[in-house]
């Protein structure tokens, strides 16, 4: 494994994969912050020269957690198929940088050579690409999933629909619910981030959401965003889920802080085989988002985006109907402006894709970002350009519990129609019913949640 | 349990802070002129015929969530996007916005630093927020009564708005508060560009027995003028989060700010006599209820 490299005149040394990783990155406020990333800008492209002749082999021998001290690393080279692997082990990063974006090769191509590549290679192959690679890239690959709905099918956009509430009124819920369909929003998921983790109080809103879809006939899923154990108990205790949701990180130590590990997320995914309303087979909603190991101190010397890369390839152990990324979520101390939110978002979903994963993007910000709605519609803009599956929709793209800003109704609608992309197949075809949609565009009755009033009286 | 109410404070306060703000009512604008636009920040129902406008409005009124409020193609009506690009700039004022030095000389608060240089650090290294800096410390050790009972530290963190607005009525009411329990107060201080974990460092160079911090929180489009205050009994090494009492969501649309002064007088009376704080706290409080 070669470490060092000149550039004109300078020398470049580096003592560590993990090293080169960081270095590699994008400028982030997070890394530096760790005290891991590049001290000047010759020195990122230096890394990146260096990380260009890795091969994959020296990658797959230098985890940048050891395998015997972290179930992330562990999941992740144990669902790896050796013989794949080793029929691509001596490329270089570069190479597959190539691979990637050659006309010649096509989903199926990058699908079958992702079964063989561990999350660091994916995380050191995005460390070299720039946007418009990460877009062409990422429009290579579209994969599909099945809860009630189909997820990811070509030519079609999701989005969950997210009516929170700063103290989980039911009724104000329901409001934003019915605003919410009425804009064409929760083909993904009608999904709530509860205030109150009680199993009383979750169980409470799964109920009143299933009755919702029940009595309008509305094909998707419901979830309550609540942790995974609460909403395990609420299952148990005889609540309707059909989407069981949980926050992932990319280190064990980082996941122990989420109270999750895999034991707990197979008897999650058991149980909702065994219990859950939906069809499946797949059943699970994962978040995840760089910076989280870094703010909570867990991050081990690996740098952002690489620790989400290997929250992929933990995720997709247990086949998620859904990943939405929140990049973003948690303020400058990890993403400091919109340009920085921006490329992440861009790479996440690139890494997302590459491992297989039916890929959603949340372009958040936070008030104390230097970042503001213009940025956010453009990540909006990119990601869905380069395929997306899904994203929130939320109010007006105001939070009002969560005290955050993601794409809006409208803009869902506006992702739609600006690409001449459509709701969800078994739920274009409920729109049409009620009168919101006609050929793919909003009707003049799309916008009014007092539709929704009438079978009530 | 001291034996002055919060009612007697609150109404304390509020005759003093009545006498203050009788001197400023001179400075209020004129009303506006006509050719003066009034931008309405309240909701109204957008949707172009609504099939049932009494279903909106009720809507609306679930929840302060922006439904109900119409579109122009797919997109948001100019005066919802206008709405939201204010909420949004005061939120972001809140957070970059100094609070004013002549504030800080109105309320006796002397002007202390943490390690932030400039925002940018402030907001990318959190530890630059967590410690004084040199001269800081310094004027500490100098200038502040030591052992006394509680020390009060009051911080922008993430909203000046949040501190210019709540001080005025937070910070004399928690005064008065203590006062009428007999309770020794340290000089109050600010610090600017502080996160709550410096309050460890300001008790152990005054030695007091608790430490309170009133702290503007991150601000949300809804407010951008909450703070929190965080108190901790006799902090060290040792301390974690789980020691620290949280008390938030202080400003007009939560718990108003005279009445909170009062309440944290009354916690801090508490966690005096109990000689703990936060989780510890709240355990030793509810044995005592049961009690």
């Amino acid at each position: 494994m070669k470490l060092s490299c000149l550039i004109g005149k300078e020398h470049f040394t580096f003592s560590t994969l993990k090293e080169v990783m960081a270095k590699a990155s994008e400028e982030k406020s997070g890394d530096k912050m760790a005290g891991i990333a590049a001290g000047s800008s010759l020195e990122r492209a230096a890394a990146k020269v260096v990380l260009s002749r890795m091969t994959l082999e020296d990658i797959y021998e230098n985890p940048v957690i050891p395998y015997e001290e972290d179930e992330v690393t562990r999941i992740i080279y144990d669902d790896i198929n050796l013989h794949i692997y080793k029929s691509i082990s001596g490329w270089t990063i570069g190479e597959l940088r190539e691979y990637i974006l050659s006309h010649g090769n096509s989903q199926e191509d990058l699908l079958r050579i992702s079964r063989g590549l561990t999350s660091e290679m994916i995380a050191a192959v995005a460390k070299l690409m720039s946007s418009i690679d990460l877009v062409i890239a990422s429009q290579k690959i579209k994969v599909q999933a099945h809860c009630n709905t189909t997820i990811g099918e070509p030519g079609r956009l999701a989005f969950r629909c997210q009516p929170n509430h700063p103290i989980d009124n039911p009724e104000g819920i329901l409001a934003s619910i019915k605003e919410g369909l009425s804009y064409g929003s929760g083909d993904a998921v009608i999904g709530i981030n509860p205030n109150n983790d009680s199993v009383e109080s979750v169980s409470r809103l799964l109920h009143m959401s299933h009755e919702f879809m029940e009595k309008w006939g509305i094909p998707t899923q419901n979830c309550v965003l609540a942790h995974i154990t609460t909403q395990m108990q609420s299952l148990e205790k005889g609540a309707p889920v059909a989407l069981m949701f949980q926050s992932l990180a990319g280190t064990q130590e980082a996941n122990d802080d989420f109270g999750v590990n895999k034991e707990l997320l197979d008897q999650a995914l058991q149980l909702m085989i065994t219990r859950g309303t939906s069809t499946g087979p797949n059943v699970l909603y994962f978040e995840t988002g760089q910076g989280s190991e870094v703010s909570l101190d867990a991050h081990q010397g690996v740098d952002m985006q690489t620790l989400e890369a290997r929250t992929y390839g933990y995720a997709r152990h247990w086949k998620p109907f859904m990943v939405n990324n929140v990049s973003g979520f948690i303020g400058p101390e990890t993403l400091y402006d919109g340009r920085q939110v921006i490329r992440a978002d861009l790479e996440d979903l690139f890494m997302g894709k590459l491992h297989g994963l039916p890929m959603g993007i949340a372009p958040t910000y936070t008030n104390h970002m230097i970042a503001d709605q213009n940025d956010q519609e453009i990540a909006g803009m990119l990601t869905a350009l380069a395929g997306a599956n899904f994203y929130m929709g939320v109010p007006g793209g105001d939070d009002v519990m969560l005290s955050y800003q993601d794409t809006s109704y409208h803009d869902d609608a506006s992702l739609r129609e600006m690409l001449g992309l459509r709701p969800l197949r078994e739920f274009e075809k409920w729109l049409e019913k009620m009168g919101i949609m006609e050929n793919g565009r909003l009707t003049s009755r799309a916008g009014d949640l007092s539709i929704f009033d009438r079978r009530e009286l | 349990m001291g034996n002055v109410s919060i009612e007697e404070i609150v109404n304390q306060v509020l005759a003093e802070i009545e006498k203050k703000n009788g001197k400023q009512t001179v400075q209020k604008s004129s009303p506006p002129s006509k050719e003066t636009i009034v931008f309405s920040m309240d909701k109204k129902v957008g949707v172009d015929k609504p099939r049932k406008r009494e279903a909106i409005d009720k809507a609306q009124a679930a929840t302060p969530a922006r439904i109900g409020i119409g579109r122009a193609g797919t997109r948001m009506k100019t005066d919802s996007l206008l709405k939201f690009r204010i909420d949004h700039a005061a939120a972001q004022d809140a957070v970059f916005k100094d609070v004013s030095e002549d504030f800080l000389k109105e309320y006796g608060l002397p002007l202390l630093k943490t390690k932030a240089e400039s925002m940018e650090e402030y907001l990318m290294d959190l530890d630059s927020g967590r410690r004084l800096n040199e001269e800081s410390a310094e004027w500490i050790r100098r200038n502040c009564p030591k052992n006394r009972q509680v020390q009060i530290v009051v911080a922008d963190g993430l909203s000046s708005t949040a501190i210019e607005t709540n001080i005025p009525d937070l910070l004399p009411s928690l005064m008065q508060g203590l006062e009428l329990k007999n309770i020794t107060v340290g000089k109050p201080i600010f610090i600017k560009r502080g996160r709550v974990w410096v309050q460890d460092e300001v008790a152990s160079l005054v030695n007091c027995d608790v430490i309170i911090s009133l702290i503007g929180e991150r601000p949300g489009l809804a407010t951008a003028e909450s703070v929190s205050a965080y108190l901790v009994y006799r902090p060290s090494e040792k301390t974690v989060e789980a020691d620290r009492t949280v008390i938030s969501n202080i400003h007009k649309g939560g718990t108003p700010p005279v009445e909170a002064g009062a309440y944290l007088a009354d916690v801090l009376e508490e966690v005096l006599q109990l000689k703990v704080s936060g989780v510890k706290y709240a355990k030793a409080r509810h044995r005592s209820d049961v009690q």
